[in-house]
């Protein structure tokens, strides 16, 4: 009887061991599902690089190349502020920081990380946006350039914590090797330590950037939602995520608009694979 | 610059002062962040803000359904995710060999934590609210959470799982306790703190997200209580995004308190979870 039971849970074991794998795949077809119907209407190259996004006139048009160049937009500008101040509070933090602030540090970095978007796009809205339009003299300061900020402090504490992680993996000795040549602390940071945890540093952008892309509260809330083609990264944007976000409300099941949200699905769901799967590899690569 | 590099030591500190400003980038604003919330949405709150529904066009009244709607949906998300992200732990760290179907496994997990949050709402939508008609509900809306949950869940319980020592499993076996036992008896219980910790970052994440739900199971505005897993609910990450971009005229005062209680509740149950954690760690007993 007791070996029966065991045999249960160990078979119960095994199928919830495979359940994320049935889950990745179920996602994945469901999106499928819903989101290839728009080929009925629309070709799949007309889809991604059609200029012009207006589901609802009549023919509907479903080019979603404004929403990509949206999203890039936002994610390049959140990248170029948050790598930089991410890898140097890693290098802090990893390297330099005291024990009892090193600690501190982490603590609040994962707090930051756990920040509810729709909070950080509450705040951004009403302090951020204002401080924007005054600064550069806008028409409004709902614009890509708010949205990036704002997203590059939910890039950085994936970015904090990776590449801290990389750097502390750096065998000891590697350090040790580098002080006993005389090179300086910072020397031995930048010519020994940066080179060695690369890889993971790699992977703590990558994902960082991942986290970026598939954002959508703050971003809905804070880059003016326009899906126009962007200009300059002074004008408001509109990104893949807020497209979905702020129209699947509206859209009625199974229409094409339906279908061309689980398009965007489709869209978003393999670049995050893509991010995720190559960012792993840098990681694994490390070990 | 060749000149700057001639002297090591300048160098140097003018490198560490740039990773002390980089650092300073990050915390002053966070910072500036919580005092603000706190500063201007304390005034706001007192018992019938939380205790009162929302009223006149929810500019005014109080927050209590969507406090209770969160409530709901969160403790939905985990009675899902932990059975499952538990067993899921303890196949990875007890039963798995080093194989493609292990490797699989965690790239799927990899993948699970990477999928954007709106993703799974889409998802959301359509396996429970249009295919298995759940209709938005809160039935629908926690099994999405759950769902999304799952990877956070799985990660940290089998981080505690395989930082038990091997010894104590080898000890179990040569007294005759079959694998299971072992697991059930020695390995679970000095791992709870471990699983604890990754349950409530589990529950924080659930509460705070706002794109997952949006199709699945939020209400614009609802002034009673749900009364079983097949109504709507309101949530407060929802609620909050509601009066801050599609209700004119909202005081700023109730937007600010909204957004403290769903910040104090998020970043509470993230301390209890980092305390439980750093003291775990302090405690160990190998």
């Amino acid at each position: 009887m007791r070996r029966f039971k065991e045999f249960i849970i160990e078979k119960l074991i095994l199928v919830c061991g495979v359940a994320s794998i049935f889950f990745v795949v179920l996602i994945f077809l469901f999106l499928a599902k819903e989101g290839l119907a728009v080929i009925k209407t629309v070709s799949p190259f007309k889809f991604l690089f059609g200029k012009s996004w207006y589901p609802i006139s009549e023919p509907a048009q479903l080019g979603i190349l404004p929403l990509i160049l949206g999203s890039l937009l936002v994610t390049l500008g959140a990248a170029i502020i948050s790598v930089p101040i991410g890898v140097g509070c890693a290098i802090y933090i990893a390297e330099i920081a005291p024990v009892k602030l090193k600690e501190i540090l982490k603590a609040g970095i994962e707090m930051l990380a756990a920040i509810p978007s729709v909070v950080l796009g509450f705040i951004g809205m009403i302090t951020l946006a204002p401080l924007v339009k005054n600064i550069f003299h806008l028409p409004t300061g709902l614009t890509a350039l708010s949205g990036s900020i704002m997203l590059a402090f939910m890039a950085m504490p994936t970015i904090v914590s990776i590449a801290e992680d990389a750097l502390y993996s750096v065998p000891k000795n590697y350090k040790e090797g580098a002080f006993a040549l005389g090179a300086t602390h910072w020397q031995t940071i930048w010519r020994v330590m940066l080179p060695a945890a690369s890889s993971g540093i790699v992977a703590a952008v990558m994902l960082g950037i991942g986290r970026v892309i598939g954002e959508t509260m703050a971003v809905m809330m804070i880059t003016g939602n326009a899906a126009v083609i962007p200009k300059s990264i002074f004008v408001p944007v509109r990104t893949l995520t807020a497209t979905i976000a702020a129209e699947m409300g509206e859209a009625v099941v199974g229409s094409e608009h339906y279908f061309a949200l689980f398009a965007i699905g489709i869209v978003l769901f393999v670049i995050s694979f893509a991010i995720n799967v190559t960012a792993d590899l840098f990681l694994h690569k490390r070990q | 610059m060749a000149k700057l590099m001639k002297n090591p030591y300048r160098t140097q500190k003018i490198a560490f002062s740039l990773l002390i400003l980089a650092t300073l980038l990050i915390v002053v604003p966070v910072g500036l962040i919580i005092v603000i919330i706190i500063q201007k949405g304390l005034p706001a709150i007192n018992w019938q803000f939380i205790s009162d529904i929302p009223r006149q066009g929810m500019r005014s009244g109080g927050i209590f359904p969507a406090i209770i709607g969160t409530f709901y949906l969160v403790t939905g998300a985990i009675i899902f995710a932990l059975p499952i992200g538990l067993l899921a732990a303890i196949y990875l760290s007890e039963y798995a060999k080093d194989n493609l179907l292990t490797r699989l496994v965690k790239l799927a997990i990899v993948n699970l934590a990477g999928v954007p949050s709106v993703v799974y709402g889409l998802f959301g939508l359509a396996l429970f609210v249009v295919f298995f008609k759940f209709g938005a509900s809160i039935l629908s809306g926690s099994l999405t959470l759950g769902i999304m949950i799952l990877p956070i869940i799985i990660t940290t319980s089998r981080e505690a799982l395989e930082s038990i020592p091997q010894s104590f499993r080898e000890v179990s076996l040569s007294l005759g306790a079959s694998k299971w036992q072992t697991i059930r008896h020695i390995v679970l219980p000095n791992a709870i703190p471990g699983i604890l910790t990754g349950t409530i970052l589990g529950l924080g994440r659930a509460a705070g997200e706002t794109a997952p739900i949006l199709f699945t199971v939020a209400a614009f505005y609802l002034p009673q209580l749900p009364n079983s897993i097949f109504d709507q609910a309101m949530a407060l990450p929802y609620h909050l995004y509601v009066i801050s971009t599609q209700v004119p005229n909202v005081d700023e005062k109730i937007r600010y308190g909204t957004a403290l209680v769903l910040l104090a509740l998020v970043l509470f149950m993230n301390l209890v979870a980092i305390i439980i954690r750093y003291r775990f760690r302090k405690k160990k007993k190998w």
